[in-house]
């Protein structure tokens, strides 16, 4: 239970006098509140893992500081931090029942023999073990031992926060669903601080109540799934996050008008004080676009083909030589291969040198 | 899917059989002879049927005392090597590095034993021994502690069972080492979460994953223990009296010393069959120990 800040932490898998550039977690600082659900995305070597590492103290830091509820507890170790942490692939002590697993970490701090098997009751109920409580552990699916590697991290009850490093790999996709679903029911009804890695947006959306979203040892945004979804504040968020990515173009940008390839697209906020020699692009999610029958005035593209998702259909199309995704509205047939290009001015984000640039609203419908 | 019917096959093999006849069972047969019939040289034999068998396994005749005597001893020795070099190997494999140019080294000086020649073995801890010229039995006369391996029984027990931990255990700390290398880091790191101490470390991860290389080590260095002959036979010659005298020792004595070899070939028979049955045991627990395994994962 304590809210955790850090503090210009940083981390460097070659020592801290490595070029700055090549650090694993560049250097920063953010604070999880307590009981919060968080989600750590990004893709392979984000350093979403490195972060997690640092918390629990299997890494240690090569700058900077750990921070539980104002105490600084860089220098302990993994056992005096009170951090609970499940790894990617099941840990299971071989010799012990189910029930023995779930009490391990109880038993090794010293709590007192009926609390442990109130607790263990309790962990096992949740998550439906209680049938195999007096089983060996080795002799169950692997589902079943992940789900006894979840438990020993829900466990203790006292601690700072429960770190899950991609539990799920190993689980066949229902069950991660419904395990997913029970993690979110155990965050609700334990009110522990718990953060999750992933590199699967679902699980990551699906989870958190905070996403952030890690790319090259930076976070690059932190924030509920709609503001991830509405407002990317990184190139990188609009194409990680959705599905398809979000559209990103090179354009001119000037006032209240982007220009692509000499076709203006009105933009429903002003950029006056664009930084100079940055690279401008646009950003828009495929939601927010849609193909109409070609016309003057819309921007024209070749479609290369339409994926149906089911619930929509969105088409590939080539603008130049960018490649968009657009939304077909239903009842849409598609004649030929040229179609044109209506935006949804309010969703479209201007973006200089990947980062999102804040318009200025000049009254009226935003 | 038919097949097709070849006997060219059998010529294939034909060598190996022949090999393996010659090799391995025409010699246990004529060992196999020899223990149901008597003589007395001039390569004239009488049939005595189980009469050897009898006598050896009967501990009021002198063949069946000094069979029972070895083979207690023997499984005294074997006992007591094990209990030393099981324990220490694994000491020794938590103790070595995980790790950088050490691990090369210390794998070389552990290789170093078992790469002597058996007999060489023997000669280094017989001279090493001696009270005269010997560095070990030297210094320890000098510093006040009799020691002499070829008149006192507990100083040739102690120079055998040391010559053969310094020989062995390191056999059993490489197979141990190889058992922890293959234990993943998330074990360690999950221990490390879960709050374990050292000791709970060991029993809850490092001595169940290496069940399974403990299960070999003990086997082989039972089979060898039981079966040991050159390096008690270099350093003590089975004595004083016949107290080193294990089983092997008492066979070549019989067989070749008295050249009774109608006894001998009961003797190796039976010794044989010891070996062959523990062997089984011991394969299968292993294997059953392997399908549990297997079974597990094939549900995971």
């Amino acid at each position: 239970m304590a809210r955790i800040d850090l503090v210009d932490l940083a981390h460097s898998y070659g020592g801290n006098d490595a070029d700055p550039d090549s650090f694993a977690l560049k250097p920063i600082s953010m604070t999880w509140r307590q009981g919060g659900a968080y989600a750590l995305l990004g893709p392979s070597g984000c350093g979403k893992t490195t972060l997690l590492n640092l918390i629990s103290g299997i890494v240690a830091p090569s700058r900077g500081k750990i921070l539980f509820d104002g105490t600084d507890i860089t220098p302990l170790s993994t056992q005096k931090r009170n951090i609970a942490q499940v790894f990617q692939f099941p840990v299971i002590y071989d010799t012990m029942t189910v029930g023995q697993n779930l009490a391990f970490p109880l038993r090794n701090r010293g709590v007192a023999k009926s609390e442990i098997d109130a607790r263990v009751a309790e962990i096992a109920k949740l998550l439906d073990l209680t049938p195999y409580l007096n089983r060996k552990a080795t002799r169950l699916t692997a589902d079943a031992k992940q789900k006894i590697s979840l438990g020993r991290g829900l466990v203790r009850s006292d601690v700072a926060a429960v770190l899950f490093d991609e539990p799920l790999t190993v689980i066949d996709p229902e069950l991660k669903w419904e395990l997913r679903s029970k993690l979110k029911a155990l965050h609700r009804a334990l009110d522990l601080t718990m953060i999750y890695v992933t590199h699967d947006q679902t699980e990551a959306l699906t989870f958190a109540d905070t996403v952030v979203v890690m790319h090259d040892g930076r976070v690059v945004q932190s924030g509920t799934p709609e503001e991830l979804f509405d407002k990317p504040a990184h190139t990188f968020v609009g194409y990680f996050i959705g599905s398809p990515g979000m559209n990103i173009v090179p354009a001119e940008v000037a006032g209240r008008e982007a220009r692509i390839g000499g076709h203006v697209i009105q933009l429903s906020r002003a950029y006056d004080k664009l930084p100079a020699g940055a690279a401008i692009e646009i950003g828009v999610r495929p939601e927010f676009v849609s193909v109409a029958p070609p016309a003057p005035g819309l921007l024209s593209a070749n479609i290369e083909r339409i994926d149906d998702l089911g619930r929509i259909r969105f088409a590939r199309v080539k603008v130049g030589d960018a490649k968009f995704s657009a939304r077909v509205p239903p009842g849409f047939s598609v004649a030929g291969e040229s179609a044109g290009l209506v935006f949804d001015p309010a969703r479209v984000h201007v973006y200089a040198d990947s980062r999102l640039v804040e318009g200025h609203s000049l009254g009226g419908p935003v | 899917m038919d097949k097709t019917v070849n006997q060219k096959a059998w010529f294939l093999v034909l060598p190996v059989f022949l090999i393996v006849a010659f090799s391995a069972v025409l010699p246990l047969m004529t060992v196999v002879n020899y223990s149901f019939q008597d003589t007395f040289g001039n390569n004239q034999f009488f049939w005595n049927g189980v009469g050897w068998f009898k006598e050896l396994l009967d501990p009021s005749t002198d063949l069946g005392s000094r069979f029972f005597a070895s083979l207690w001893r023997n499984l005294f020795f074997s006992a007591v090597i094990l209990a030393i070099e099981v324990p220490l190997g694994i000491i020794v494999a938590l103790s070595m590095p995980r790790d950088g140019w050490r691990v090369a080294a210390c794998l070389v000086i552990l290789a170093l034993p078992l790469l002597i020649p058996w007999n060489v073995v023997g000669t280094i801890w017989q001279i090493f021994g001696r009270p005269d010229i010997g560095l070990l039995g030297y210094v320890l006369n000098n510093i006040g502690i009799e020691y002499n391996y070829v008149s006192n029984e507990f100083d040739a027990w102690a120079t055998v069972i040391v010559m053969d931990v310094w020989h062995w255990t390191s056999l059993v700390a490489l197979l141990c080492y190889a058992g922890l290398k293959s234990i993943p880091d998330a074990y360690y790191q999950a221990a490390q979460i879960d709050g374990a101490s050292r000791w709970a470390v060991f029993t809850a991860i490092q001595l169940p994953k290496m069940n399974r290389v403990l299960l070999i080590a003990v086997l082989l260095r039972f089979m060898d223990s039981f079966m040991i002959y050159t390096e008690p036979f270099v350093v003590t010659g089975g004595g004083p009296g016949n107290s080193t005298t294990f089983v092997s020792i008492e066979l070549v004595k019989i067989a070749l010393g008295q050249f009774d070899l109608g006894k001998a070939a009961a003797l190796s028979l039976v010794y044989n069959l010891i070996i062959i049955i523990v062997c089984w045991v011991f394969y299968t627990v292993m294997t059953n120990a392997g399908v549990d395994r297997q079974r597990t994962q094939g549900a995971a």
